[in-house]
């Protein structure tokens, strides 16, 4: 795709020098209220160069005194979408996602460089089966594979979905803290070959039907693929659930270098 | 040729002074302790732990746990500063100094070397310049604030480099590995900078 992937080498080879990311000015074409708490920015970035689903970004923003903040935030879009999305949490004691969610509006630009990370990454290309393990917005990044997996090339036909059978299993309080309600619950429907579970920690609305207690053994023994089906498995949430999730999975049989993991603290993001 | 660029509204936190000349660009202070890892935590039992220093011609020097935990320790207090953004200052460690087990290695006869590779458990790698571990500026820290350090931080034992992104303190430390030439390690192969340093944010590779 770009000679950033391309130039990517194995662990062991010699250090190689190459160009350093820049930084780009995007505009923010359009918002998108996810949840109370969090907005996607739809961003147009002129030279972005692609990026893998799991990649992520770091953006920096300048105060007229010339004071700067950066953040990294996952994306969320597909490689196949020409507009990068950010989807952001407000974290109230924040100092970059409040201005993301409070201040931020279309039409108003944005510095930001990436994309960032060679490992946390899944194309269609690997081949599945697929397991996605996502605790609040932790959800980012995995979404960015789903979204990719239903827009790659060659990929609206059964045979090559079949060929990468996907699930993802959702961790959040309240259903109205699930980011892509909707956009999952299309995605599921239409394509008998991804499935998607939500776990509700704190509070389920009348006549919930999925699960309703925090991510353990029991439920993923029942949602994640058997180990011998040798699944690429991607978690990604706040440390203690990741902790929990990898070291069950690991339990469980699954190759622990087939577990990918992104955690983030209680500041890691904001 | 264009006017520096501000971001329209942004007032921003500012950190007193003190604070802020304790932290390289683009970070932020944290009071937690984040994690960041690529996979599960590895959880070594201590009777089947040990350290190795390894050369080109194989091991010259092994440690297990009891062994090295009669190695002389030492106390230090130092920022620390991930590549993530977040910085965290005046962590408290105790370990071994490389120095301590470089000397074992000379002891040994072992001619050093220019670079060194940090081994761990789950497979994870890091490379450093031998210069960057030596001369009391790298240690093996078995604990934190006091306590044994807990396996989501890199417990039993993991490398302390505060000098450079915290990437480069690899967790699960189990070998030190002289090299001849240097090698990239697990993130310097996805795109992080080869050195780190973060007083000049070298971040990615390509950042000069």
């Amino acid at each position: 795709m770009s000679s950033v992937i391309a130039a990517t080498p194995e662990p062991g080879s010699a250090p190689s020098q190459r160009a350093a990311i820049a930084w780009r000015l995007a505009t923010v074409v359009d918002v998108v209220t996810e949840t109370p708490r969090a907005r996607t920015l739809l961003l147009d970035v002129p030279g972005w160069p692609g990026h893998r689903a799991g990649q992520h970004v770091d953006v920096r923003l300048t105060a007229d005194d010339g004071y700067q903040a950066e953040r990294s935030y996952s994306i969320a879009s597909a490689p196949e979408d020409p507009r990068i999305a950010l989807t952001v949490l407000r974290l109230d004691d924040g100092e970059v996602s409040p201005y993301l969610n409070d201040v931020l509006r279309s039409g108003d630009r944005l510095e930001l460089r990436g994309p960032i990370g060679g490992y946390f990454v899944w194309n269609v290309s690997l081949g599945g089966p697929l397991l996605l393990v996502a605790g609040g917005s932790g959800v980012v990044p995995l979404m960015a594979m789903l979204r990719h997996r239903a827009a790659a090339p060659g990929m609206a036909n059964m045979p090559a979905r079949h060929a990468v059978p996907a699930r993802l299993l959702y961790s959040a309080r309240r259903w109205e803290d699930v980011f892509y309600r909707a956009e999952l619950t299309r995605l599921a429907e239409a394509d008998g070959t991804l499935e998607v579970a939500f776990t509700l920690t704190d509070e389920a609305p009348p006549g919930w039907t999925g699960f309703g207690r925090r991510i353990d053994r029991m439920m993923l023994a029942e949602v994640a693929w058997p180990p011998a089906e040798r699944p690429h498995v991607f978690v990604c949430g706040p440390t203690p659930m990741v902790e929990a999730v990898a070291a069950t999975l690991v339990e469980l049989g699954h190759d622990p270098a087939r577990v990918k993991t992104e955690r983030f603290g209680p500041t890691g993001g904001s | 040729m264009t006017e520096p660029f501000v971001s329209r509204g942004f007032r921003g936190r500012r950190q007193p002074g003190a604070t802020a000349a304790r932290l390289p660009p683009g970070q932020y202070e944290t009071p937690d302790f984040p994690v960041l890892s690529a996979g599960p935590t590895p959880r070594t039992p201590l009777a089947t732990w040990d350290f190795l220093l390894r050369g080109a011609d194989g091991p010259v020097a092994r440690w297990a746990w009891d062994e090295f935990a009669a190695l002389p320790h030492e106390s230090v207090t130092v920022d620390i500063h991930c590549v993530t953004k977040w910085s965290k200052l005046d962590t408290m460690w105790e370990g071994v100094s490389v120095d301590a087990l470089l000397a074992a290695a000379a002891a040994r006869g072992v001619k050093p070397s220019p670079y060194v590779l940090a081994l761990s458990d789950g497979g994870y790698t890091t490379n450093l310049p031998l210069a960057d571990v030596t001369g009391g500026k790298a240690w093996v820290a078995v604990k934190f604030g006091g306590a044994p350090l807990a396996p989501e931080h890199g417990g039993p034992a993991r490398l302390l480099v505060p000098h450079l992104y915290f990437w480069k303190s690899a967790k699960w430390l189990r070998q030190l590995r002289f090299m001849e030439h240097d090698e990239a390690g697990f993130w310097e192969s996805f795109g992080y900078h080869n050195y780190g340093d973060p007083w000049r944010e070298q971040r990615y590779s390509g950042d000069p």
